[in-house]
């Protein structure tokens, strides 16, 4: 595609592709950027310029400083214990045993379904059938439904979430351990590693991107969680379980704060960007080629 | 790691273990599925009384249920706007992603090169972090929020970024340039050369990108609830949303509606299962 009309080219190829990405993704962002520095409430015409006002504001919202940090709360025990046992899973699915692809098939069924349905899906099953257990067999533990308490509703939403993620990550990982080399681990097994040895010296390092990628994809998920925290609580009972995402929507939908909120979404984003990014950096170092 | 007759037994025995364990997960995880569709052709007191069999009814059962639910959900209507906003969506982002990573791969020039640096960036940018100064952008100053045609223009947006990272790469790999020049000197044009030529080299990271953006598409709420208010647009997520607010102690017909969200959904993946899965894992490696 070399030759003297690269304008028309440009126009055909190009333009329509790019308009797109700079309309919704580029020019929002930029003016995002701008908005946190003013008072606007989403229906006034006039913006009045406020300087860093906003983000003085953000500093005594205590609303949005308790909901970062449950969210931190949230995502390291989503991201441990999807991990684990999304791996573990992988391990076991790939043993050679019968039905692997039915199982595996399975497991991902969660991902093709939205995180609104699976929220109300959870709630039935939370508030009716598991205090139903709870009354004939008298276990203290399902005697009321979970989403009824702060910190029973939290395990909740922790519980779906590892629910919903792990298929996708079992997947990943499943790839993994198939990409492993025969050779390798049957050299390993020959000089006597085996069993825990084995899972730290050998497979752990030849899976590291496998790792790497499921850290990411589930760090970026679990920090901007908002469906099944919608569905399935809706922040109740009292806000206790309202996360970062959900207090920024409602900052700016419900409370008509828009400055504000998108000064909370901003400083969102740049903690996820850092947050990722070195995640990524330092799971990248340990990967090794077999 | 084939089972093999020597060491035959211990191995047998570990490997009967871990499907009995796999076996126990699993159905852990099938569970509130179950739940969905037992309850699904039960009355309210019969769920309350017991939600877990078919047997004992006082009522019986029914699919008064579904009847109840397709009508209230407007089911057809918000399955016909999810179909539209999802299929052109789809197109639309496949052919311009596929247009442009063509461009940047075949012009190196200061505007691909910063195109494309934009949208590898741009792809940590979480969407909470756009949708305020979109709402006010769309809904404010240009006023055209409610249109179908605004959603769709919007997902193609949000997803140009990581469908032109996946076709460059592939472009870059896979279509051979010497294919292209030859096609020149038989007289065809830039045109005729990517339709004919490049486009269908790209079938596997189209299918690809078509499974990932479609369910996307499909399952978005965040977005869609930004866009859309007016009943008769609202996509299936969002009917779902609000006919829950309106039922949510009917029991009954609250299961036959999640059923039937997730339904068509499920019939596609029991016949395009391989393809999917084969499509989500490779657009999550690379």
């Amino acid at each position: 595609m070399r030759s003297k009309n690269g304008g028309k080219d440009f126009a055909m190829f190009a333009l329509p592709g790019m308009f797109c990405f700079f309309a919704v993704v580029i020019i929002p962002f930029i003016y995002g950027v701008y908005l946190t520095l003013t008072d606007w409430n989403g229906v006034a015409k006039v913006k009045n310029f406020i300087g860093l006002k906003n983000f003085g504001s953000v500093m005594k919202d205590a609303g949005f400083w308790t909901s970062l940090l449950l969210t931190f709360k949230y995502v390291i025990l989503v991201v441990v214990l999807v991990n684990i046992l999304a791996f573990a899973i992988a391990y076991l699915l790939t043993r050679g045993m019968k039905g692997q692809n039915f199982f595996r098939a399975g497991f991902f069924t969660p991902n093709l379904i939205g995180g609104i349905v699976l929220g109300y899906i959870w709630q039935f099953v939370f508030s009716r059938v598991f205090v139903s257990i709870g009354e004939s067999t008298g276990w203290k533990l399902f005697e009321a439904s979970w989403l009824s308490d702060p910190s029973k509703a939290f395990a909740a939403l922790v519980l779906v979430s590892v629910w919903q993620l792990s298929g996708y990550m079992i997947l990943i990982y499943v790839a993994g351990f198939m990409g492993l080399s025969e050779d390798v681990m049957e050299a390993a097994s020959i000089d006597g590693a085996a069993g825990w040895v084995k899972l730290k010296n050998i497979i752990m390092p030849l899976m590291m991107s496998s790792i790497t990628i499921c850290l990411f994809l589930t760090l970026s998920r679990a920090f901007m969680v908002y469906d099944v925290n919608l569905s399935l609580t809706g922040g109740a009972p009292y806000g206790t379980t309202e996360m970062a995402a959900m207090h920024v929507y409602e900052k700016a939908f419900t409370s008509r704060q828009f400055g504000v909120g998108q000064a909370e979404a901003f400083i969102l984003f740049i903690i996820v960007a850092c947050i990722s990014g070195l995640q990524v950096y330092l799971t990248k170092r340990q990967e090794v080629e077999a | 790691m084939k089972q093999t007759t020597i060491g035959g037994n211990k191995r047998k025995a570990a490997n009967i273990l871990s499907f009995v364990g796999l076996l126990i997960i699993f159905i852990a995880y099938m569970f509130p599925f179950l739940m969905v569709v037992i309850n699904s052709l039960k009355q309210k007191r019969d769920i309350i009384k017991s939600p877990f069999s078919w047997l004992y009814t006082i009522k019986g059962l029914s699919f008064d249920n579904f009847v109840n639910a397709f009508t209230q959900m407007d089911f057809l209507n918000a399955f016909k706007n999810s179909l539209i906003v999802t299929v052109s969506a789809t197109v639309l982002v496949t052919l311009l992603a596929a247009m442009l990573a063509y461009y940047i791969v075949r012009h190196n020039n200061g505007i691909s090169r910063l195109t494309f640096a934009l949208m590898v960036a741009s792809m940590i940018i979480p969407f909470q972090a756009i949708m305020i100064p979109l709402v006010s952008i769309y809904g404010g100053t240009l006023n055209i929020l409610n249109h179908r045609i605004t959603l769709i223009f919007m997902h193609t947006g949000f997803s140009m970024a990581m469908s032109v990272f996946m076709f460059h790469g592939f472009i870059k790999g896979n279509v051979p340039i010497a294919l292209e020049e030859a096609a020149y000197i038989d007289g065809c044009t830039h045109s005729q050369t990517f339709f004919k030529i490049v486009l269908p080299l790209l079938k596997p990271i189209i299918s690809t990108m078509v499974i990932l953006n479609s369910m996307a598409f499909w399952n978005d709420f965040l977005l869609p609830s930004l866009v859309l208010t007016d009943k008769k647009l609202l996509t299936l997520p969002l009917s779902t949303y609000s006919f829950y607010g309106t039922y949510s102690a009917d029991y009954g017909t609250i299961m036959a509606g999640l059923l039937l969200c997730v339904l068509p959904i499920l019939i596609l993946y029991v016949v395009l299962q391989k393809q999917i899965i084969g499509g989500v894992v490779a657009g999550a490696v690379k």
